[in-house]
């Protein structure tokens, strides 16, 4: 094959803490090839060279929660052909989401000396609230192999192989006894997507649900059943409220506790 | 000989992994990891389950102390011998590009040379099932039978039944019958501890021979069956199979799909450790210059939307026919398609639902209301 133009990949930052970022980053043994299959063109976290958009693909990380991010992401969505959420801030809303349960005015003014300093939007909001979004990859942080299909997917014009069945199929596959059922500790697996390769179980502790709601997530059955596991309502709030709080199965779960 | 039974006195029963491991199988038993029996590599009888012994509710699983040094005082743990005949994850062929054509390249791996200690009869019965999807004639799925073809079984009757067992109902055990190559049933007394073997098949007595044994007397026979008899009678569960295939063919439309798809996670569990559940998938992945290419196979479930996409979406998009899918197909078109039952008994959906549904109790709400009907 003639080496056609490297395709050009940006990586932006939005509200977020950069791990996501780092996931690239880490790819240690594959980024070699990665860096020489895709022209790196924009990605402060590694290099200050920047390479004119557009851009091929556009990996976006972090939330919107400022009114200055949400014209940004406007001119990201503009230079960009393929973009591709990276991340529970960039598909969810983050941990910061939080925020969209309470008043954000009231924490500015508790946090802040100077509160007409602080611009801010209400809410965090993912990125496809503002702008179409061509592939969302899950995960607090994402999984650094799934990053890699996603961008090799996309290069070799394919499918990304990214399930969105619960974490319980990857748990089974790696052979871990069910810690629900082997120790009757609450696991949120099986309204989770998979993606991290059952991590959590695998060291006995029910999954944090990082990766989001699963398809067809049933939330009120397992919260049922936790609550016979002899969880209290207060802490399934907690534990819907997590870094994909503000996804609606899980936001509509923690909101149906917290009325109670 | 086959058909004989012998003694072999517990002090001598590492005689016989011994003999296997000498023989160059590796070996696979039940060992305690991670809260759970499963089975695993065993190098000598102290990593067998010494003492242990599980207890099996709907949606719960706990290991309990026994007060006696059985070896296999246990039921069944979540993992059954499929995921070594038929491995949760298999890369099937790779691929390399060679100039505009390319070239495929077989995974022809050697499989290893396994020998199972401790094959319960539902699971041997489940074996059989796999055998006859597997290994049927044109569609013979060569890493099954490659890996089928050189297992040695010591199977262990079963003395005592777990909270979720119906192998009676399915007539599947507590006795292993047949396709064994040496079959145990463990006896502790106040004297003694021991096993009476029964010998299936000549590998079985060739083995054997490595191994100090006994003549069994009627005595010791006469026991073991009164003890076998004991689990037959105290079956966790039950099912009534009279007709069960026309019960759910003409209950495809009844409420109690929609009742238990309130409950029902569509997390895959109860597939995933059914011993006779053989559904995957295909991944195609390329490296990232796309010079080279690989198929791996994953087991997946007809509880994942994936797994009935088709061109416009997935035929089976509510959890209520994902359901009812997986039990209709372990309890009725099973028998169409390959002629027995789908389902052994083993009780593992119903231990590791994370919800604790239990099938044998959906199928008598659906046969309660046709009675109700009736009467
Ligand atoms: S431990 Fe959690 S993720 Fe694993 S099978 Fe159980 S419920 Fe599912
Ligand atoms: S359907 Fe359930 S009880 Fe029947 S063989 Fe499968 S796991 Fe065992
Ligand atoms: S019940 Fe579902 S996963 Fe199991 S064999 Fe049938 S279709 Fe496959
Ligand atoms: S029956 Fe239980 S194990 Fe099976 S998919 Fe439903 S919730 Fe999961």
């Amino acid at each position: 094959m003639p080496k056609a133009k490297k395709p050009k990949v940006a990586v932006w930052k939005f509200a977020s803490c950069d791990g996501c970022q780092l996931s690239l980053l880490d790819c240690e043994d594959e980024l070699l090839a990665v860096a020489d299959a895709v022209e790196i063109a924009y990605f402060l976290e590694a290099s200050r060279a920047v390479v004119k958009g557009p851009y091929d693909i556009s990996l976006v990380e972090g939330s919107i929660t400022t009114p200055h991010d949400a014209e940004r992401i406007q001119e990201v969505r503009r230079v960009s052909k393929f973009l591709i959420t990276i991340g529970a801030c960039a598909t969810a809303g983050g941990i910061q989401a939080l925020r969209n349960f309470k008043d954000v005015k009231e924490f500015i003014s508790i946090v802040y000396a100077r509160p007409e300093y602080i611009s801010t939007l209400e809410k965090s909001t993912p990125i496809a609230e503002h702008v179409k979004v061509d592939f969302e990859l899950r995960g607090c942080p994402v999984n650094k192999y799934q990053l890699l299909e996603v961008i090799n997917a996309f290069l070799n014009r394919r499918k990304p192989n990214v399930p969105s069945y619960s974490v319980c199929l990857e748990c089974k596959r790696r052979g871990t006894p069910c810690v629900m059922v082997a120790r009757g500790t609450p696991c949120l697996g099986p309204v989770t997507q998979a993606g991290c390769g059952a991590i959590c179980p695998a060291y006995h502790r029910g999954c944090y649900g990082c990766f989001g709601p699963k398809e067809t997530p049933n939330t009120a059955s397992l919260s049922a059943w936790w609550r016979k596991l002899g969880v209290q309502e207060q802490d399934l709030v907690r534990a819907f409220r997590g870094f994909n709080a503000y996804a609606e199965p899980f936001r509509k779960e923690s909101e149906a506790y917290e009325q109670q | 000989m086959v058909g004989e039974q012998v003694l072999i006195e517990r002090t001598d029963f590492q005689r016989l992994l011994d003999a296997l491991h000498q023989r160059g199988y590796n070996v696979i038993g039940p060992t305690v990891h991670d809260g759970a029996i499963i089975y695993s590599e065993i190098a000598s009888v102290e990593d067998l389950p010494i003492g242990w012994t599980d207890e099996h509710e709907a949606g719960r699983y706990r290991l309990k102390r026994r007060n006696d040094q059985a070896l296999f005082g246990y039921v069944v743990g979540p993992y059954s011998w499929k995921k070594f005949l038929y491995p949760p994850v298999l890369s099937l062929w790779k691929a390399k590009k060679t100039g505009k054509s390319f070239e495929v390249v077989p995974n022809t791996d050697e499989p290893p040379q396994y020998a199972f200690i401790g094959v319960r009869s539902c699971e041997l019965h489940a074996i059989f099932i796999q055998d006859r999807v597997f290994t049927n004639g044109k569609f013979t799925d060569p890493h099954y039978q490659a890996r089928r073809q050189k297992i040695f079984i010591v199977a262990v009757n079963c003395v005592q039944a777990g909270g979720t067992c119906f192998c009676v109902s399915m007539k599947t055990g507590p006795k292993a019958t047949v396709g064994f190559d040496l079959a145990l049933t463990e006896i502790i007394d106040d004297q003694r501890h021991y096993f009476v073997v029964e010998v299936g098949t000549e590998k079985g007595a060739e083995i054997l021979q490595k191994v100090p044994t006994k003549r069994a007397q009627p005595d010791d026979i006469q026991t073991a069956k009164e003890r076998i008899a004991q689990a037959a009678q105290h079956m966790g569960r039950q099912l009534d199979t009279t007709n069960i295939k026309e019960l759910l063919y003409r209950n495809l439309e009844h409420p109690r799909w929609d009742e238990v798809a309130t409950r029902c996670l569509t997390c895959a569990n109860c597939t995933m450790v059914c011993p006779t559940c053989f559904c995957t998938t295909v991944e195609d992945v390329t490296d990232l210059t796309g010079t080279e290419a690989e198929r791996v196979r994953r087991w997946d479930s007809c509880f994942t939307l994936d797994f009935s996409y088709i061109h416009g979406g997935s035929v089976r998009a509510s959890a209520k026919s994902r359901y009812r899918q997986w039990l209709t197909h372990k309890l009725a078109s099973w028998i169409d398609q390959f002629g027995t039952s789908g389902c052994v008994g083993c009780g593992r959906c119903i231990t590791w639902c994370p919800v604790g549904i239990d099938i044998t109790e959906e199928v008598r709400a659906i046969r309660q209301s046709e009675l109700n009907r009736t009467q």
